[in-house]
């Protein structure tokens, strides 16, 4: 458990200095040249305003949260999927891969719209858009996972007259874990990216306030300090998610390490 | 089971290698020239020859990975293919790495093959422990591969390969990367392992001492195109053990098959 805790502390203590050290120099700047609070808050003041509206951001954090960790999960099932009827094969893989990167490229912001008038302006149009920007890195490392495998492993599974499916689950699957793990971790910061985009677009009606929702809404009022705090806890919320994919990468790795 | 001793030689031989020759279509590179040799059932013979000679093609034939582009080899009568198909006992192998499952304990992994080959989890997990106990491994059963030493990895791969009761096994280098006493160790441990179970073992390695200690058979090989160089009987009676080593009788054999590979380097 000290191991844990170290790693934890590794993982967590060297961006947190960083962290404060920008504060102090963004509390002396604002402070000193007496910066307009609608222009640049004093971090003080975002405090103030982030306990003030602290329940509304927790609200806004935990259903974008939701959204970015349904797209995700909708991400990990298609993109597994989708690899392994990549790494079956390679016609399969040089047909389809241009649009897996079209994925990847296609700006989000141009097809919210599009969402918007195929889904309507509800929770699973906010997962969409998560899920599309969450999608490229599980497909490409779990293909990755799946078609690299020892050469001498799959020597040794035909010896044993090891039939495809055997191949499939006692080998390249799990040869694979490690692969989607790193996809999942790269993708976790994309899918809080593309809730929060989403809500921009789409927001949820009358069912909630996404972080997305209050940002556009704040910006709009230049209520900054509003507005900073709601980045902050948008930041906050994706750094959770990214710490807990990594943890759950380092704990798989550790086991599946050669 | 019958000693090995009793019956190597005594009936037609178990690998038949006739005019057996390999290229490989990419490149059409030439790795083996037309070989004829036989190999006894509980016999074990080893095949030294300079690197990129062609061993391990031609070791990869007789598991049946690759097909012959000339000629044929049987195993029993039968291409190896056939043979595997036949019998899920007929073959293993052991490569130059011990190629272990990492995200499986040792246990896990010796259990591989009998799991492959649909054996019942009861008698699995009788036959991981016996093999486990064999290779002096048991209180490691669950350990992970990255939590044990390279001999003790090689080891686990060894117990892998006898789980099944293989009647031929095939080993490509096997403790090639090995310091020299962890090789000497599983030298007289698969020896052992060898009269306790009987199969026909097929053993590639480019070290004469090696071969020399466990063979009863040395099948010299020239560079490639691969053939055979010189073919050397090894009079040693078994059990061997590590006091052979400094016999000189073992030494001038060593210098034999020494120079019958440096002759076939040429």
């Amino acid at each position: 458990m000290t191991g844990f805790a170290r790693r934890l502390a590794a993982l967590v203590l060297p961006p947190l200095a960083v962290f404060l050290a920008v504060l102090a120099v963004w509390h002396v700047v604002t402070v000193r040249f007496d910066v307009p609070e609608y222009v640049v808050p004093p971090p003080g003041g975002v405090l103030d305003a982030a306990v003030k509206s602290g329940a509304k951001l927790a609200r806004a954090a935990w259903l974008t949260g939701a959204a970015a960790l349904c797209g995700l999960a909708v991400s990990v099932v298609v993109g597994v999927l989708v690899a392994f009827a990549f790494s079956q094969a390679r016609l399969v893989r040089r047909a389809f891969y241009p649009y897996a990167i079209f994925l990847q490229t296609v700006p989000i912001v141009a097809i919210a719209p599009v969402i918007v008038i195929w889904v309507g302006q509800e929770f699973r149009s906010v997962v969409l858009v998560a899920h599309i920007v969450s999608l490229f890195p599980i497909i490409t490392n779990t293909t990755q996972g799946l078609t690299s495998v020892d050469r001498n492993l799959l020597e040794l599974f035909r010896i044993h007259n090891a039939s495809r499916l055997q191949v499939l689950l006692r080998l390249r699957f799990p040869n694979a874990v490690p692969n989607t793990m790193t996809g999942i971790k790269t993708s976790s910061g994309l899918a809080v990216i593309g809730a929060i985009v989403g809500e921009f677009f789409t927001g949820y009606g009358e069912s909630g306030q996404g972080l997305g929702f209050l940002i556009q809404l704040w910006g709009g009022q230049l209520r900054t300090a509003e507005l900073f705090a709601a980045i902050f806890a948008s930041t906050l919320l994706g750094l959770v998610i990214f710490a807990a994919a990594s943890l759950v990468e380092d704990l798989i790795a550790s086991r599946w390490r050669d | 089971m019958s000693s090995p001793t009793d019956n190597a030689g005594t009936d037609a031989p178990l690998i038949v290698a006739d005019g057996a020759a390999m290229t490989f279509p990419s490149g059409d590179v030439r790795a083996l020239a037309p070989l004829g040799f036989g190999v006894g059932r509980g016999d074990f013979v080893s095949i030294v020859g300079p690197s990129g000679c062609g061993k391990s093609t031609l070791l990869r034939l007789v598991a049946g990975l690759l097909r012959p582009t000339e000629g044929t080899l049987m195993i029993g009568g039968r291409p190896p293919q056939d043979a595997r198909r036949d019998d899920a006992n007929a073959l293993s192998f052991v490569f130059q790495q011990a190629a272990l499952l990492p995200w499986r304990t040792v246990a896990g992994n010796v259990a591989l093959p009998l799991e492959l080959e649909g054996a019942g989890r009861l008698d699995r997990r009788a036959r991981v422990k016996e093999m486990l106990e064999l290779v002096g491994l048991a209180e490691f059963a669950r350990a992970y591969p990255h939590q044990l030493s390279g001999g003790m990895q090689m080891r686990v791969s060894l117990a892998r390969a006898l789980a099944t009761r293989p009647s031929v096994l095939l080993l490509d280098e096997p403790f090639g990367a090995l310091d020299e006493i962890a090789r000497q160790r599983l030298n007289e441990e698969l020896l052992r392992l060898w009269s306790h179970d009987g199969f026909t073992a097929l053993f590639v390695t480019h070290n004469v001492y090696e071969a020399a200690f466990l063979s009863r058979r040395v099948i010299v090989m020239s560079k490639r195109p691969g053939r055979i160089a010189a073919d050397i009987a090894v009079p040693f009676d078994h059990p061997r053990t590590a006091a052979l080593r400094a016999e000189p009788e073992f030494a001038r054999l060593c210098g034999e098959i020494g120079a019958a590979l440096e002759k076939g380097s040429e």
